[in-house]
């Protein structure tokens, strides 16, 4: 399993990786907002959270297709799948999805507290929101997952994967925005939202990759 | 150990491609599937893979014992694509199929060796020839132990001195109890092959 993890990380970082594409992507969405609404700068503050999240989600879903996809194009996945039988498959998913989530989205978190300050949001807010992405982003990449098992025979399968997986995400978006905000306004509570977004994140890091997996099983043809 | 199929038939998106196919290997045999295309070999390989679903009849392995209790544990899968990433070296490649596939057998270095590979072993995967890329599929086949191995087009793409290492390979793998069944146009060298013809299905 370890080395799954590590080829998939080293062709992340190698040639034609996703890592840069997300952060660019992620960068121009949040550079743009401050003309599209405006100078004022108390309402830039109170929205920064909640679009950080939006940036961020979105810049999640930009390489999902290519996590299975890559794989099935040159006769990998059909060794994944034969593999079953030593590591279970389910396994072997999860870990192309946490190397995934390491070499695709975590530059996302990283560069967050940096675009925060685009947003000029105080410091407490900046570390809460960098922290619930960092708690809630990998079950974006498991949802992920089980959609781009389903589209994975499809040759432009990139949107219908965003299609499929966005609504599936709203309560990961809902849960970490609901946190980030409970850091800074003073009666909103962090630790509940934070700990169902931790809790979201553990439930779907079992039920992404079994789906994925039964998915890939009954996708080969 | 012993690989049976017993009046296998197999189906692609619902359509029937062949149906009625047995045969039993014992270890140390060949089956040589040959027949004009769309006959369905690369289906009947896949069939017997685990990758397509057995759409009639049997299909079952013997004495595998505790390493090899199914035909998918049991078997190396050499498909027209040579599942090999084009920005990894090749040793970096085969380290990680001898990794992932675990019972290990030869080092990668080695394995490209007996492939007639040595000394590219660090170029990226995407910078070989077409042969070249297949003998470095094939070297896959001996990083790590497999006694069955299903071979599809295995040859496709060697020049003559390859293709006559590869039937060494072949039959140094059968002398050593394993088990083949290639899908193939072209002679690969095997003498005392069982032969399976397949046609279109009526």
């Amino acid at each position: 399993m370890w080395s799954l993890f590590l080829r998939d990380i080293r062709l992340n970082i190698r040639a034609g990786g996703g890592a840069l594409t997300g952060v660019i992507f992620f960068l121009a969405v949040i550079a743009t907002i401050p003309f599209g609404v405006g100078p004022d700068l108390n309402l830039l503050a109170r929205i920064g959270p909640a679009i950080l999240w939006i940036g961020a989600l979105l810049a999640c879903l930009l390489g999902l297709d290519r996590l299975f996809q890559a794989d099935r194009e040159d006769g990998s996945l059909d060794l994944l799948v034969l593999g079953d039988s030593r590591h279970m498959l389910a396994l072997s998913v999860l870990t192309k999805c946490l190397a995934h989530w390491a070499g695709s989205v975590l530059p996302l978190v990283i560069a967050a507290p940096l675009l925060g300050l685009f947003m000029n949001m105080e410091p407490i807010g900046i570390g809460a929101t960098a922290l619930t992405l960092l708690v809630g982003t990998p079950a974006i990449t498991f949802i992920g997952a089980a959609g781009a098992a389903v589209a994975v025979a499809l040759p432009r399968g990139g949107l219908l994967i965003s299609v499929l997986v966005l609504p599936l995400t709203i309560p990961v978006l809902i849960f970490g925005v609901s946190a980030s905000y409970g850091a800074v306004a003073d009666p909103d509570p962090f630790l509940q939202p934070f700990l169902i977004l931790a809790a979201l994140t553990l439930f779907l890091a079992v039920l992404g990759p079994v789906a994925a997996a039964l998915a890939l099983r009954h996708g080969a043809d | 150990m012993r690989l049976i199929a017993e009046n296998l038939g197999g189906e692609r998106g619902g359509e029937t491609v062949f149906s009625g196919v047995g045969f039993a290997l014992e270890k140390g045999q060949a089956l040589i599937v040959t027949g004009p295309n769309g006959a369905g070999k690369s289906t009947l390989l896949r069939v017997v893979a685990g990758l397509l679903p057995v759409a009639a009849g049997r299909l079952l392995i013997e004495g595998g014992g505790e390493d090899f209790p199914s035909v998918a544990s049991a078997c190396h899968y050499l498909g027209h694509q040579n599942a090999m990433k084009t920005v990894l070296s090749v040793v970096e490649n085969l380290r990680f199929w001898r990794d992932f596939a675990g019972a290990d057998f030869l080092s990668a270095e080695e394995a490209l060796e007996t492939v007639g590979l040595d000394g590219i072993g660090h170029l990226p995967f995407g910078y070989l020839s077409t042969g070249q890329r297949r003998r470095a599929a094939i070297a896959k086949l001996l990083v790590s132990r497999r006694p069955l191995w299903l071979l599809d087009e295995p040859t496709a793409g060697l020049d003559k001195a390859s293709e006559g290492r590869f039937a060494v390979l072949m039959r140094k793998h059968l002398e050593g109890g394993g088990i083949i069944v290639a899908a193939t146009h072209l002679p690969l060298g095997l003498e005392g092959a069982q032969a399976l013809v397949m046609g279109r299905v009526e």
